[in-house]
């Protein structure tokens, strides 16, 4: 499968390298989740940026990681949604509520260090 | 002009190949951005329509051209066992088998045309064509 996943300290990454039939999408949300268990992940960034089509079951999928993960105790960010990609979810109207998005890996770093540090405090 | 492009879809590989066949034709087609990105995506959707209603099909991508504009068709065919309720199936909380009925409207709203011929029993028929006017060029 086209995905690099690499452990970060607390953070697992995984970057898309190239477009993923439907049955690599399920593959990558079982092993995030599996993954994110293993390594005790704080937080998830997974990369979109060489997606040049996200389409509904692609973005149902991102949903069901970032829920998933969630109930495993990790905050999930997608990172480098392209330009015309964001349009395209934006035009088609997904419904793509619990998810939190980063212009680049830096930022998406960044975002979670905010939600992961800020457990304590709000409690979420 | 170029020539249309066939795509045979008969399982989820094949929806890889038609987005970037789309792709690759609104681009050719001199199509701005973010148009090729939305033909891609309408594209796929109705590609896996295809694949998990009537187990094989096919796309037809064909260019268009009139006086003022140039266009690109999207033809896609299944011999399935047809939408009983195009109408529902074309609404926003309609949801299939799979849970698949959010692909239809969403793929409307990225196209300008949008068409849909289905008969029980016999297969489906999906045109959509997205213009763009020679100004935007």
């Amino acid at each position: 499968m086209s995905v690099a996943i690499l452990r970060e300290g607390d953070y697992l990454i995984a970057a898309i390298l190239s477009d993923l039939t439907d049955t690599e999408v399920v593959e990558l949300r079982g092993e995030l989740i599996e993954l994110v268990g293993r390594y005790r992940s704080r937080g998830l960034v997974i990369d979109v940026s060489a997606l040049d089509v996200i389409d509904s079951f692609v973005a149902r999928a991102l949903r069901s990681i970032v829920l998933t993960v969630r109930l495993r105790g990790a905050h999930t960010v997608i990172a480098g949604i392209q330009p015309d990609v964001a349009i395209a979810l934006v035009q088609f109207r997904l419904n793509l509520g619990p998810l939190r998005a980063a212009l680049d890996l830096d930022a998406a770093r960044a975002l979670l260090d905010q939600l992961a540090g800020g457990e304590a405090e709000d409690g979420r | 002009m170029a020539d249309e492009v066939r795509v045979v879809i008969a399982d989820d590989a094949d929806l890889v190949t038609a987005r970037a066949e789309a792709r690759a034709m609104a681009e050719r087609l001199g199509f701005p951005r973010p148009d090729p990105t939305l033909i891609a995506t309408a594209i796929s959707e109705i590609a896996r329509n295809i694949v998990v209603h009537s187990g094989g099909g096919e796309i037809v991508l064909k260019p268009l051209e009139d006086a003022n504009r140039y266009g690109l068709m999207v033809i896609a065919t299944d011999a399935g066992p047809g939408i009983r309720d195009v109408e529902a199936a074309l609404r926003d909380d309609y949801s299939g088998r799979g849970g698949l009925g959010l692909g239809l409207p969403g793929a409307r709203r990225l196209m300008d045309e949008f068409a849909v011929v289905s008969q029980t029993g016999r297969g489906t028929t999906i045109t959509m064509t997205m213009w763009c006017k020679e100004g935007q060029r």
